[in-house]
C-alpha cells in the first residue's frame, strides 16, 4: 500500500471515529429516560412514588449526580423523570426526601402552590410552607401552577444516605400532597434549588439534564 | 439609433411605483404590523416602524426598478459580446450616493436618540431611565429565576406572585432583574423588552390602553427550561385588579413572610452547593 492510501485510510479512520462520537453525543442529547406510569389507586386516582437521592449512585450514568426516581407499577424505583398520569385525575404523589437542604434563592417558591387544598404533609404534619432555606429541592411544574418545596434532611440526623440506592431505613423526610390533573398534554416539571453540587450556581449537570432534577409529567 | 436615457426612464418609474405603494405600506399594511397599538410603548414603536418604513419604501422601489430594469433592458441577446471597458471613478454616481446615504444614516441615528430619550421605547433604560413615567406610577418588579418569571408589587405590600396582572389605564414602571443567570423580559404585545440580569435593576416604562391578554416569553437562552420560559399576562380593569392583587396578598401570605425586604436587586444567598 503506498504513501497516499495510507494517508487516505487513516483520515478515513479519523472521520469515522469523529462521526461516531458525535452520533453518540447527539445520541445521548436526544434520549430520553423511560415513561414511567403512575400506579392505579382506584377510580380516577392513581399513586405515584418519588424519590430524591443526593447521588443516583451506579443507578445513573452520572454517579455523582443528585437525582429523583421513581417507583413502578411492579415495586421497583427506576431511574427516570418522565411520568405518566392520567388526565382529569387525582394523582397522590408520595415523595421520600434523602437529601439535605440547600435552600432557595427565591423564598416565593417555599408556599406549596396548585396542589389539593394548597398543602402537603411533611412527616405526618399537614404544611403550607417550610422556611425557604431549609429546601431541599422542589417539585414544581409552572405551567400546572405547582409549586412543592422539599424539606431536606437535618445535618444532624443519624444514619444519612450519601450515595443510591437509598433505603427507607436511612434518614429521610416523607412529603405527601395530591395534585388535580387536567387536559392531557406534556408538562415540564423541575427542581428550584440550586442542589447541583460543584456546578457554577449550583445550576448545571443534573439541573440541566432530564433525568436527574428535570422532567415531563405526561397527563394522557 | 439613439440610446435612450435609462436614467430618465428608471426615475419615471421609480416615481411612479413610490406614489403608489409608499401610502398603500404606510396607511395599509403598516398598521397591522406587530406590536400593534394596546400600549403607549407598542403605540410609540408602530409609529416609529411605520415611518421607517414610509421612508425605506421609496428606497427599496429604488432599487429593485434599478435591478429589474438593468437585468430585462441590458440582458444578453444572441452570441456573447465582448466585455465593455472598466468604469472607475463615477463621480455623479458616487458622490450623491455617499451624501444620500450619510444623510440616511444620521438622520435614523438622531430620529433613534431622540424617540429613546422621548418616550423609552418601552425597553429596559437601565438603573437611571433617561426617560421616566410622571403621575401615579405603579412599580412592578420581574424577576426572573431558571426557569420562571415572578413578579412582585412593592406598593401592595411586597407581594409576590407567580402571574402578571395590569391595571388598564396606568402608567407601570417594570423593574427586571434577575436571581441567577441571564434571562429577558419579553412582553410583545405591551411593547416591553429589557434584559433580567443578576444585580442589575433595568427599568422599563408602559401604560396598558386596553383590557387584553398579552404573551410573556424570555428572550434569552437561559438553559434546559428556556423555551419553556413563558406566562400569559392580563390586562384589566382597575377594580378588577385590585379584587385580584389583594387575593393574591392573602393567597401568598404564608410566603409573604419569608421574602426579603423589597429591593430592587437582590443576591440570594446560600449557594452552599454551587461550585
Amino acid at each position: 500500500m503506498g504513501p497516499i492510501w495510507a494517508r487516505v485510510t487513516v483520515i478515513g479512520a479519523a472521520v469515522v471515529v469523529l462521526a461516531a462520537l458525535i452520533a453518540l453525543y447527539v445520541g445521548n442529547l436526544v434520549t430520553e429516560p423511560p415513561t414511567v406510569s403512575a400506579t392505579p389507586a382506584a377510580a380516577h386516582e392513581v399513586q405515584l412514588k418519588l424519590k430524591t437521592e443526593p447521588a443516583v449512585g451506579p443507578q445513573g450514568a452520572n454517579a455523582p449526580w443528585v437525582s429523583y426516581l421513581v417507583q413502578n407499577p411492579e415495586g421497583k424505583w427506576i431511574h427516570s423523570t418522565i411520568y405518566q398520569v392520567p388526565a382529569n385525575s387525582l394523582v397522590h404523589v408520595t415523595v421520600y426526601q434523602f437529601d439535605s437542604d440547600s435552600g432557595l434563592r427565591n423564598p416565593f417558591l417555599s408556599q406549596v402552590q396548585g396542589t389539593v387544598g394548597n398543602t402537603m404533609t411533611v412527616d405526618g404534619k399537614t404544611m403550607q410552607a417550610i422556611p425557604p432555606e431549609e429546601a431541599s429541592h422542589t417539585f414544581a411544574a409552572p405551567q400546572m401552577g405547582l409549586i412543592v418545596p422539599l424539606r431536606g434532611v437535618p445535618e444532624e440526623a443519624e444514619n444519612p444516605c450519601e450515595e443510591g440506592p437509598c433505603s427507607l431505613k436511612q434518614a429521610h423526610e416523607t412529603i405527601t400532597f395530591t395534585i388535580r390533573t387536567g387536559k392531557p398534554g406534556r408538562y415540564r416539571w423541575q427542581c428550584f434549588v440550586p442542589c447541583a453540587a460543584g456546578f457554577l450556581a449550583g445550576f448545571g449537570g443534573p439541573m440541566q439534564t432530564i433525568g436527574y432534577m428535570d422532567g415531563f409529567l405526561e397527563v394522557v | 439609433m439613439n440610446e435612450p436615457n435609462h436614467m430618465r426612464r428608471i426615475a419615471i418609474i421609480w416615481f411612479a411605483l413610490s406614489v403608489i405603494l409608499t401610502p398603500i405600506v404606510v396607511a395599509v399594511i403598516a398598521p397591522t404590523l406587530p406590536p400593534g397599538d394596546a400600549t403607549s410603548a407598542a403605540d410609540n414603536q408602530l409609529s416609529d416602524d411605520t415611518l421607517l418604513l414610509g421612508i425605506v419604501t421609496p428606497i427599496a422601489v429604488a432599487m429593485i426598478v434599478y435591478f429589474a430594469y438593468t437585468m430585462i433592458v441590458f440582458r444578453r441577446r444572441g452570441e456573447p459580446t465582448e466585455e465593455g471597458p472598466a468604469t472607475r471613478d463615477n463621480r455623479a454616481v458616487h458622490i450623491p450616493w455617499l451624501v444620500g446615504t450619510t444623510a440616511i444614516v444620521l438622520f435614523l441615528a438622531t430620529f433613534g436618540t431622540v424617540e429613546l430619550a422621548d418616550a423609552g421605547a418601552g425597553g429596559g433604560e437601565g438603573p437611571e431611565p433617561a426617560f421616566k413615567m410622571t403621575g401615579d406610577v405603579l412599580p412592578v418588579q420581574v424577576i426572573a429565576q431558571q426557569w420562571e418569571f415572578t413578579y412582585r408589587y412593592p406598593t401592595y405590600g411586597g407581594v409576590e406572585t407567580a402571574h402578571l396582572e395590569l391595571p388598564v389605564d396606568k402608567n407601570v414602571e417594570f423593574h427586571v432583574t434577575s436571581l441567577d443567570v441571564i434571562h429577558s423580559f419579553w412582553a410583545p404585545r405591551l411593547g416591553v423588552k429589557a434584559d433580567a440580569n443578576p444585580g442589575v435593576d433595568n427599568v422599563a416604562f408602559v401604560k396598558p390602553w386596553q383590557e387584553m391578554s398579552f404573551d410573556i416569553r424570555c428572550s434569552e437562552l437561559c438553559g434546559l427550561w428556556h423555551g419553556y420560559m413563558f406566562d400569559t399576562g392580563q390586562v384589566v380593569s382597575e377594580s378588577a385588579f385590585e379584587e385580584w392583587i389583594h387575593e393574591q396578598q392573602r393567597t401568598f401570605a404564608p410566603a409573604t413572610k419569608f421574602l426579603p425586604k423589597y429591593s430592587t436587586q437582590y443576591f440570594p444567598e446560600p449557594e452552599r452547593r454551587a461550585g
